[in-house]
C-alpha cells in the first residue's frame, strides 16, 4: 500500500501526537531517574517538575513519578540539565536491551 | 477593447481582470511600471486586493505564498536579479503547490551589472518546479496571464509568465483587452483544494521524512520522495491540461492555437529557426527574407517550456534537415538550454525512424546586444548551408 490515494499533494500536518513521525528513533542517549532524588518522588506529592516543564517536546509527565514517552523523546537532555537535584541522567541507547529500545 | 499600451500594461490589465485578491511585489528594471500601475489601480479602488508593500523580491515571494495557501488569487512580478533573490522561494512555491502567477520581465544577470534584455534569468529558473510560458507579443502577454491564472489553480503549480524586456516590456502595440465578462466566464473564483483556517490548524511543508509517514488520523502520508514525484507526474499532465486551456480560451474569446508551440512556414520548411519569445517574430522576418532567395525555412516559437512539449516539438520538425536553435541564455559550460532540450525530444521521439534533423545553436543578444535582422538572417542562412560552428556560435560578438 502506497500513497497513491492520499488526500494531499503536499507536506500537511495537523495537530497530534506523532505527525511528524516517530521522532523519539532519532535519539542516542535517554533520560532515566533517580526516584531518591527526584523532589515530587521523595515528597510523595506534587511539586518541582521542572523537567516537565522545560520538556520542548512535552514527553515527560506531570506525575509521581514523572515518566517520559520515549517514543517522541529525541534525548536531548534538558530534563537533566534543569533537574534541580540531578535527579535525570542520560544513558546512552547502547546500554538498552532491542526490547528496552520498544 | 482594442487598445495601444506597453507590454507591462497588457500584463497588469490582465491581472487586473483575473481579479488577483493579494499583490506583492518589490520594483526591478524593466518589471518596475508593471507594478506601479498594479498599485495604482488599487489605489483608485479599480481592483479590490490588498497591495502589500515589501522590502525584497524574496518577501514578495513569501508573501504570495502565504496568501495563496490562505485560498487567495496572488501576483507577483519580478526581473533578473530580483529572480534570482527570490529563488529559495521560488522551489518553495512549486513544493508547496501554489497556482501563484508571476510575470517575469526578462532582463540579463549581474554581474556585471546590465538592466537590458536577454532571457539567463527565467531560464536559470527552469528546474525548479514552474511553469514557464514565453510572450511573444502585447497580446500574448494579456492572454497568457488569463489562461496561466486558469492552468495553475486547475494543476496546482506556480506559473512564470516571461515577456522580453523593453523590446515587449516598454515598446506600444495595440492588442485586445477582453471584457471582464469574458474573463469571469473563463475564469472562476479560485477554490483551493485546501486553505489554511485558525479554526483547523495545520503545518504545512515543516520538515518531512525521507520515508512515508502515518497521518494522526491514522493514513499513510506522503515522503518527500512522493510528493516531489507527484510534482513531476503532474508537470507531464499539465501539457494536456493548457490543450484544454487553450480550447477553453478559444471558445471564450475568439482567438488561440497550438498551446505548445507556434509555428511560421514550418510546413514545407526544410530547416527551422527556434526560439523563445519576441526573438521568433524577429525571425519571421528573417524567413521572409530568405524564402525569396529560394531558401525554404521557417521559425517556431515555444510558448510552453516548462512543462516541454517534447512530443509536440519533435513531431512539428520531424523530417526537417535541420533545426537552428537561436537563444539569449545559455547554459555556461555547454550550450543554449532550450538547444538541449530541443535535441533531447529529438532523440527520444524520431531516433527510432534513423532521421535526426541537424540542430545548430546560437547564442544572440545577451544583455540587450543589439540584434541585428541582417545579421541574424545571414547566420539563419548560413546554417541551412553548412555547420557555422562545433560549439554555440554567438552572434554579434565583437571580439
Amino acid at each position: 500500500m502506497g500513497t497513491r490515494n492520499y488526500k494531499r499533494k503536499t507536506s500537511h500536518s495537523e495537530h497530534g501526537p506523532g505527525d511528524g513521525g516517530r521522532t523519539g528513533s532519532w535519539r542516542v542517549e535517554r533520560p532515566v531517574f533517580d526516584r531518591s532524588l527526584c523532589i515530587p518522588c521523595k515528597r510523595n506529592k506534587e511539586s518541582c517538575f521542572i523537567c516537565w516543564l522545560f520538556c520542548p517536546e512535552i514527553v515527560i509527565s506531570r506525575t509521581i513519578p514523572p515518566t517520559v514517552n520515549l517514543e517522541y523523546c529525541k534525548g536531548c537532555g534538558i530534563c537533566a540539565e534543569e533537574c534541580p537535584t540531578k535527579a535525570i541522567t542520560m544513558v546512552d541507547e547502547a546500554q538498552f536491551s532491542e526490547e528496552d529500545k520498544d | 477593447m482594442h487598445i495601444i499600451e506597453n507590454g507591462n500594461v497588457a500584463a497588469a490589465l490582465g491581472v487586473k481582470l483575473c481579479r488577483a485578491n493579494v499583490i506583492a511585489a518589490y520594483p526591478i528594471t524593466p518589471q518596475t511600471p508593471l507594478t506601479e500601475r498594479l498599485s495604482e489601480y488599487v489605489e483608485a479602488g479599480e481592483m479590490k486586493a490588498e497591495y502589500i508593500p515589501v522590502e525584497s523580491e524574496h518577501s514578495a515571494l513569501a508573501v504570495c505564498i502565504a496568501a495563496s495557501s490562505a485560498g487567495t488569487r496572488v501576483s507577483t512580478a519580478t526581473s533578473a536579479n530580483g529572480l534570482l533573490y527570490m529563488h529559495e522561494q521560488v522551489q518553495w512555491a512549486a513544493g508547496a503547490r501554489l497556482p501563484i502567477v508571476m510575470c517575469v520581465v526578462n532582463r540579463a544577470v549581474g554581474a556585471p551589472w546590465n538592466i537590458w534584455n536577454d532571457q539567463q534569468d527565467s531560464i536559470s529558473q527552469r528546474d525548479t518546479g514552474w511553469i514557464q510560458m514565453y510572450c511573444a507579443d502585447h497580446q500574448q502577454i494579456i492572454d497568457t496571464v488569463i489562461k496561466a491564472y486558469w492552468l495553475a489553480e486547475k494543476v496546482s503549480i506556480p506559473i512564470m509568465v516571461c515577456y522580453d524586456g523593453y523590446i515587449l516590456s516598454h515598446t506600444y502595440m495595440p492588442f485586445d483587452v477582453p471584457d471582464q465578462e469574458q474573463v469571469d466566464a473563463f475564469l472562476p473564483p479560485f477554490r483551493p483544494d485546501y486553505a489554511l483556517n485558525p479554526e483547523d490548524p495545520a503545518n504545512l511543508n515543516t520538515v518531512t521524512l525521507p520515508d512515508v509517514r502515518m497521518d494522526v488520523h491514522g493514513e499513510l502520508a506522503h515522503g518527500y520522495m512522493e510528493i516531489r514525484y507527484l510534482l513531476q507526474e503532474e508537470m507531464r499532465t499539465t501539457l494536456a491540461v493548457a490543450a484544454e486551456a487553450e480550447k477553453r480560451f478559444t471558445e471564450i474569446f475568439g482567438r488561440g492555437g497550438d498551446p505548445y508551440i507556434e509555428p511560421y512556414r514550418c510546413d514545407d520548411a526544410e530547416y527551422v529557426a527556434v526560439g523563445l519569445g519576441s526573438l521568433t517574430y524577429q525571425l519571421r522576418v528573417c524567413v521572409d527574407a530568405l524564402r525569396k532567395e529560394g531558401i525554404n525555412v521557417g521559425v517556431m516559437g515555444v510558448r510552453f517550456y516548462r512543462p516541454f512539449p517534447d512530443e509536440a516539438i519533435a513531431n512539428a520538425l520531424k523530417g526537417k534537415k535541420g533545426v537552428i536553435v537561436f537563444e539569449k541564455a545559455l547554459s555556461y559550460g555547454y550550450e543554449g538550454a532550450l538547444a538541449s532540450d530541443l535535441k533531447s525530444a529529438l532523440y527520444e521521439h524520431l531516433a527510432y525512424t534513423g532521421a535526426l534533423p541537424v540542430v545548430q545553436n546560437f547564442i544572440v543578444g545577451i544583455g540587450g546586444r543589439d540584434i541585428r535582422t541582417e545579421e541574424l538572417t545571414q547566420n539563419l542562412k548560413a546554417a541551412t548551408q553548412h555547420r557555422v560552428s562545433k560549439e554555440p556560435a554567438w552572434i554579434g560578438l565583437k571580439l
